[in-house]
């Protein structure tokens, strides 16, 4: 397991000049072009989110009923404009800090709710593990949008709720990839020593067992960034995910299919946006795979 | 075998409490419920809303609650919708039908075009079609259903004027084709997950299998390389994709729920929509408990399944 060489390679480290740029992994990530092709989406939609409305003259909550139903590409609006007349552009780059902050965060708090679940798990096993594992595959019994709209009745929209419902309803992967890295690290000889020395469980747990299974919890995150940035698209789309007036991709589809003959662009436009980064995260994680553990060659 | 299947059985029904507790507390912890659509009508005072509660039973303690529905559950009594009326199960058996025609086709269909993707991969590996298989399979792992099926009406019904737009059958003509012409769209929007899933799991799979001494030793006797990939290959290859379809078939319901949705197919992916929108809770319940059934059943098959098809995979506990 790669998993257990990381911790001799950190040993090492003070020996060889540490350059992570020209590690074994970092190479193998920089060989698998689709990594870098979506490592550099990535960065590229961040950057143009975060600092692209504020170089467009239009906002995104400006309604202008005379130029509503714009087509793109032929006048002053881009990209269009919607049925309000409201610009395109700014709302698909506005729906992006929204989609894509929503993406994040939510992967933070699953990551945070899975890494725990799967730790206690793996550590103590017996009935407490027991009992939380079969939480988590019952929780996996329920499809994700299935589970995802019957908690949305319990929630009131808004973005933290819907960072909540998409985190409580895709942390169970993750809980079963760490619940079965802990269980066979917990055996090895450096878990028995730290148990030996007399340090305390929670020592154990988070200080010498979860850093050995850094890697697929890496990888499992990227692709849950991708994941919630898909439930999310989900749930607006449905009506139950992001309110208007604040934008995301996922709502901004919403109302697309009944404009789908006199306006196709606002259907098109942010569902390509919604694929390009959900690719491109998905891209990276499977670099990211590739480069950290390359015995792992799932397809 | 027949303890292995013993203990997954059961196995199988402690999950399904576990489940129907989840989903029961789920619900009914939710702000509002369904006393919430009737008072929304205006047409209500208080006194009638707590009347109301007390004949559905929502003002006892919760507990109380869910042992009632679960001992009339496990009687064959799926409770009434708060809709219409209508028994639950009434409701959802009209419904099923219409998803599970779309599921199965489109997993045919997922099945078919998987293999021979994932086949060609195989055989031409690193080739120009490998790579755009593979690219194309992550892309269609990416592509939000919903948008993909706005996608292809826009195509084939808008531009094109192949296929409808929506609904299972045209009102007043029902006949066979029509059914077959109004599936195209919804089936082909249903199988790209599945045919993605599928045609990396069989590259990888058959890719094994190539280099398996058996298949060398076949290569050997100087058999063509039709037979060797469709006779030895193939048939192994394909063992590992029955675990896959039975692990599916969560993504495949969750699929279904939003290409119905988009299609506006009759299914119960929509019947689940409108009882969430309507706060139906035996209805939602009743639909939540199928899924997970059909989930629970899904890989229970895949795991008997390749039991039986692979004999020198031995169960811990036989």
């Amino acid at each position: 397991m790669s998993a257990a060489n990381l911790s001799d390679t950190q040993s090492l480290a003070p020996q060889l000049p540490p350059s992570r740029w020209n590690s074994a992994g970092m190479r193998r990530f920089r060989r698998h072009k689709l990594a870098v092709f979506g490592a550099a989406a990535i960065v590229t939609m961040v950057l143009a989110c975060v600092f692209g409305p504020m170089l467009l003259p239009y906002s995104d909550t400006f309604i202008d009923i005379r130029q509503r139903f714009a087509p793109p590409f032929s006048g002053p609006h881009v990209l269009g404009t919607d049925p309000l007349g409201r610009d395109i552009l700014a709302r698909l780059l506005m729906a992006g800090r929204i989609s894509l902050a929503v993406g994040f965060s939510a992967m933070l708090v699953s990551m945070a709710i899975g890494v725990c679940v799967g730790v206690i798990a793996g550590f103590y096993q017996g009935v407490v593990g027991a009992a939380l594992m079969r939480f988590v595959d019952a929780m996996l019994c329920f499809p994700s949008i299935f589970l995802l709209l019957a908690i949305s009745a319990l929630i009131e929209p808004s973005v933290p709720s819907i960072v909540l419902l998409i985190a409580m309803t895709s942390w169970m992967e993750v809980a079963r990839v760490v619940e079965a890295q802990i269980r066979s690290l917990r055996t090895r000889d450096f878990a028995v020593a730290a148990v030996s020395m007399g340090s305390s469980n929670a020592r154990i747990m988070f200080r010498e067992l979860l850093p050995n299974a850094v890697a697929p919890i890496v990888v499992a995150a990227t692709l849950n960034v991708a994941h919630a940035i898909l439930a999310e698209s989900y749930i607006s789309f449905l009506g139950y995910g992001i309110q208007p007036p604040t934008p995301s991709w996922g709502n901004m589809l919403e109302n697309a299919q009944s404009y789908l003959t006199s306006a196709p662009w606002l259907a098109i436009l942010p569902g390509a946006a919604i694929t390009l980064a959900v690719t491109s995260f998905n891209f990276v994680g499977d670099g990211l795979r590739d480069a950290l553990d390359p015995r792992m060659d799932l397809p | 075998m027949s303890g292995f299947l013993i203990r997954r059985l059961m196995q199988a029904v402690l999950l399904l409490f576990i489940v129907s507790m989840i989903g029961f507390a789920i619900l009914h912890l939710a702000p509002g419920g369904p006393l919430s659509q009737f008072a929304a009508s205006g047409e209500m005072t208080q006194a009638d809303l707590d009347r109301i509660a007390e004949q559905l039973g929502l003002n006892r303690p919760l507990p109380v609650q869910y042992l009632e529905w679960l001992w009339r559950m496990l009687r064959g009594d799926w409770g009434v919708s708060y809709r219409d009326q209508q028994p639950v199960l009434k409701i959802v058996t009209s419904h099923i039908g219409a998803t599970m025609e779309l599921m199965l086709t489109s997993t045919l269909l997922a099945m078919f075009l998987g293999a021979w993707i994932g086949i060609l991969g195989a055989i031409k590996r690193y080739s120009l079609f490998d790579s755009l298989a593979t690219i194309g399979a992550m892309i269609a792992l990416s592509i939000p259903t919903f948008w993909f099926g706005l996608v292809i009406i826009y195509v084939f019904s808008v531009g094109l004027g192949w296929l409808p737009s929506g609904n299972r059958y045209t009102v007043g003509d029902g006949s066979f084709l029509n059914q077959l012409h109004h599936l195209i769209g919804p089936c082909i929007v249903l199988a790209l997950v599945s045919t993605a899933v599928w045609s990396r799991y069989m590259r990888s799979s058959m890719l094994e299998v190539i280099n398996q001494d058996y298949v060398r030793t076949a290569r050997a006797k100087g058999l063509s390389e039709r037979y060797i990939l469709l006779r030895h290959a193939l048939r192994n290859a394909l063992l590992p994709m029955i675990t896959i379809t039975g692990l599916h078939v969560p993504t495949l319901l969750s699929g279904a729920l939003v290409t119905e949705t988009v299609f506006t197919w009759p299914g119960m992916g929509r019947l689940f929509l409108d009882s969430i929108s309507y706060r139906d809770y035996p209805t939602i319940m009743g639909i939540l408990m199928l899924t997970a059934v059909l989930v629970l059943l899904g890989s229970l098959i895949a795991d008997l399944l390749y039991g039986l098809a692979d004999p020198r995979i031995e169960r811990s506990g036989q």
